[in-house]
């Protein structure tokens, strides 16, 4: 009977110390801003770890939470319950933290007892079931972990629950750890460790598994991005090492063709399969293990419409007409998986010409296109290109060195992004609004408006582009010349002339100017130029046609 | 008996101010903080356990007269007494009596043991003017025992890591009582920043143990200072003297340690939420035991406490202070500076 007793304290104690682990993770992910530290602490974590509760660390880990379960508000009431805070001391205290899970874990009694639970049974059983539970239930279950809980656990519980659980830590660190604690390489890693996570303790053992074949279908490869080309290209050497194609401006996805199911991944790592219907008919004879890396783009009559089109496609929860009015394609630039096997060491050249290989061995309805080529014989031809950008209806030139790898993230070197200026135009300053956070206090929002007769018509907000010197100047200027204030927003007079750029250009009916453009910004303060200088409205309507 | 003047609180009958803010000609001080004891007063009193911090602070020409805690002194005929207030080494309660009427200033205070200072004692008033610095509940102090085992924890860690131990801790008052309550926790070396090390010299002329320390500056050049704990005040922060450490790991010993939020403002790998001012239960428990009809609040959180106060059948008012809000720093004297 007492060697009973004596195990089940054992076991009560092993148990403890599970929970602790992760509430003693947070604690050292908090305490340092140093990211060395932040990897040796989730290598630790990952060792020691029962891979029950591991797999819910990733879960966390990954930025994914549990839906909001109980409404703060109920969780405010309970917390003011058991510690008899009144609501008005309760509302100081909240305002003095900031922090609501932390609020309640600094004024609720300190527990005596220690946690007996790990941390994958306070999410199974615990927290999980409490969505559709009667309130009562929520009420009991939860004041019962806050009784059971101490100090940091406590915190972190009310984290969990709250569902604002961040640790700042970026999942290229957490591949890292998991990296380090598996000695797993990080490409592949990462690879495992995207798309969608279940926290489970099969999932688990997956991720840190020595066999590297791995078994999980659906899962794309980390994207490889390209950093921005400013300037020309002149700077990168012998041309002939380097392949150009246009940079398109459309949502860049990976296309997964495995066990005869197709998989179709945004570069935010959504699913996306289901709002193109038609690429996923369009993949149905690629062979097993393709993975392909392209633009998804809304595309007519061999050419791409514009983005605001894909947007409207995007926003629809039914496609119905849409299929027709917007019809789509994937112009595909990379090959990563070819037969079933990771190709993404392999140079450039090699994988395109597998990927050419691949596409005119399918058929694919014309859904899947091959990423045209650009000349690159000097540099001056692909300056030309470059000028045609538009044109084509491409955002700039994408160059990619022929003997890159296909890497993880963002990488200076390998692949540029060589964008097209903007559209620019002299607009005049109607409306000035304050801006949030730092800038609260200074007006920092414009609005901005082109002629169209003797009457300036606002067609673009701009929120960038001053420095902090020319928003003070301009903010002064601002309080001296207002007209009139509808709230927060002043109208100002028309006298300040600024060069706006900005990406693309559209009709509008909802804008009173009949047009709405994308990504303005403000390139210059033209002190220089007077208000009746400013661009007409035609001239914008020229450069729309033109476009 | 006391008002609320642009100077400071003052006792009219017996022509004194407690701990005024601007220069008077008679400053009765509770402690030798730079937010209590100002420069320029004609003449000071203050209490004896305090007199060479007090001087330390205020200069060696200032004229200050001691009494010990408990000694009743008579100012133009009202009885003024000192009491100790457990906040720093000499802080003291000033206890007014005049006309069969008294009034306790707290100053700040602890109620915590501390063997830095003497210890907190209850006097019985009709007035109390209390201190309200963490007055929320949400300031509650673990045992202090904890906080130093914390502190030690995080030492060794540091020391196995190869890395220096920066502790922030007020020059006057925390830093000695870090340095005392690590005593038997075989730390060390310890090294201290200027403005620390001039305090630690008073604390053992005034007879207090403190762990052994070495002035920072005064060490040789080529200290390897991996596995050190260093104690500076939190003006240091981010300043040029900390790069001589090389690898560091900073911590602040602060009651504002308690919200994770003040430590991450200021970047800090470490806080431990270790205060010499009353938390909430211990202020309730103070105003209390002082039996006072009416209680004043000021320095701090005035607004909460006072409706809490009121809403417990306790009348209380808010009084202005010129201090108000977290100190990110401590005020210290602008000689301190030439420390280092």
């Amino acid at each position: 009977m007492g060697g009973g007793d004596g195990n089940r304290a054992h076991r009560a104690r092993r148990i403890g110390v599970r929970v602790r682990l992760f509430a003693q993770l947070f604690a050292d992910l908090d305490e340092t801003t140093k990211t060395g530290a932040k990897v040796a602490a989730m290598v630790r974590y990952f060792a020691a770890a029962d891979p029950a509760d591991a797999a819910w660390a990733v879960y966390f880990l990954r930025g994914d939470r549990p839906k909001r379960l109980i409404p703060v508000r109920r969780l405010a009431a309970w917390a003011m319950q058991e510690s008899s805070t009144p609501p008005w001391l309760f509302e100081e205290c909240y305002n003095s933290v900031g922090d609501l899970a932390e609020t309640i874990s600094l004024l609720l009694p300190e527990s005596q007892q220690s946690a007996g639970r790990p941390l994958h049974d306070w999410m199974e059983n615990v927290v999980l079931p409490l969505a559709g539970e009667h309130e009562s239930n929520q009420r009991s279950a939860i004041v019962g972990a806050w009784r059971e809980l101490g100090g940091t656990e406590r915190f972190v519980w009310n984290k969990l629950i709250t569902g604002g659980f961040r640790v700042g830590v970026s999942q290229s660190l957490v591949v890292r750890a998991l990296s380090q604690a598996s000695g797993i390489p990080e490409a592949v890693m990462a690879h495992r460790l995207s798309g969608a996570w279940e926290p489970q303790p099969g999932a688990f053992a997956n991720l840190m598994s020595q066999e590297t074949s791995d078994a999980v279908v659906s899962r794309p490869y980390p994207f490889f991005l390209a950093h921005a080309l400013e300037g020309g290209p002149e700077t990168l050497g012998d041309p002939v090492n380097w392949q150009a194609e246009w940079k398109w401006d459309g949502i860049r996805a990976q296309l997964i063709r495995r066990r005869g199911q197709t998989f179709l991944w945004s570069r935010g790592e959504e699913s996306v399969a289901e709002r193109f219907p038609e690429l996923e008919e369009a993949s149905a004879l690629l062979p097993d293990g393709s993975v392909i890396d392209g633009e998804i783009l809304p595309w007519r009559d061999g050419r791409p419409l514009s983005f605001a089109h894909l947007q409207r496609r995007i926003g629809r929860k039914t496609l119905g007409k849409i299929l027709t009015e917007v019809p789509v394609v994937l112009v595909a630039y990379d090959l990563l998986e070819n037969g079933g096997a990771d190709i993404r060491g392999q140079p450039l050249a090699s994988r395109r010409a597998l990927l050419e290989r691949l596409l005119t061995a399918v058929r694919t309805g014309g859904r899947i296109l091959l990423s045209p080529l650009v000349e690159v014989s000097d540099w001056e031809v692909v300056r030309a290109a470059h000028g045609q950008s538009r044109e084509m209806g491409a955002e700039g030139l994408m160059l990619k060195l022929l003997d890159s790898p296909y890497g993880v993230g963002r990488r200076r070197g390998p692949w540029w992004k060589w964008k097209v200026n903007p559209f620019t135009i002299d607009a005049v300053m109607v409306y000035a609004q304050a801006g949030h956070g730092r800038r609260a206090s200074l007006h920092t929002d414009y609005t901005f408006a082109v002629w169209k007769d003797a009457e300036l018509v606002p067609f673009a907000k701009a929120y960038s582009g001053l420095t902090d010197a020319e928003i003070r100047s301009l903010d002064n200027w601002i309080r001296r010349n207002t007209l009139e204030k509808f709230g927060p927003v002043r109208a100002v007079r028309a006298e300040q002339v600024f060069e706006l750029g900005f990406e693309g250009i559209q009709l509008s009916p909802r804008h009173k100017s009949g047009l709405a453009v994308r990504f303005p910004r403000i390139l210059r303060w033209r002190t220089d130029k007077k208000p009746e200088e400013a661009d007409k409205l035609e001239t914008l309507h020229a450069l729309m046609e033109s476009a | 008996m006391l008002s609320v003047t642009e100077r400071g609180l003052y006792c009219e009958s017996g022509d004194f101010y407690v701990d005024p803010w601007l220069p008077v000609e008679n400053a009765v001080i509770t402690h030798a903080h730079g937010d209590h004891a100002r420069w320029g007063c004609r003449s000071y009193l203050g209490s004896r356990d305090g007199e060479r911090v007090l001087r330390t602070r205020l200069g060696f020409d200032a004229s200050i007269r001691s009494a010990d805690y408990g000694e009743t002194l008579t100012i133009n005929g009202v009885r003024v007494s000192l009491h100790p207030a457990g906040h720093i080494l000499g802080s003291a309660q000033v206890r007014i009596e005049h006309g069969g009427e008294v009034w306790v200033v707290s100053g700040d205070y602890k109620t915590e043991p501390d063997p830095t200072c003497t210890p907190f004692e209850p006097v019985r008033c009709h007035t109390f003017v209390t201190e309200s610095t963490f007055g929320l509940p949400i300031y509650r102090w673990a045992p202090q025992a904890d906080v130093f085992a914390e502190i030690s924890h995080w030492w060794s860690a540091n020391r196995d890591a190869s890395r220096a131990s920066v502790l922030f801790a007020y020059a006057l008052g925390k830093a000695q009582r870090v340095l005392s309550g690590v005593m038997n926790a075989d730390i060390g070396p310890i090294f201290t920043h200027g403005a620390v090390e001039r305090l630690n010299r008073d604390y053992r002329d005034s007879g207090v143990a403190l762990a052994k320390t070495t002035y920072a500056s005064s060490a040789p050049r080529d200290q390897n200072w991996a596995g050190a704990l260093i104690i500076a005040p939190p003006s240091a922060t981010g300043s040029p003297w900390l790069r001589r450490f090389g690898a560091i790991s900073t911590a602040f010993a602060s009651g504002w340690m308690r919200i994770r939020g003040a430590r991450r403002r200021r970047s800090l790998d470490r806080g431990f939420a270790l205060s010499d001012h009353v938390d909430w239960p211990a202020l309730l428990q103070a105003i209390s035991a002082t039996g006072a009809e009416s209680v004043w609040v000021t320095h701090g959180y005035r607004e909460p406490v006072v409706r809490w106060l009121m809403d417990h059948g306790v009348n209380a008012r808010a009084i202005a202070s010129r201090w108000e809000g977290e100190m990110e720093t401590e005020p210290i004297a602008p000689d301190e500076s030439a420390y280092e």
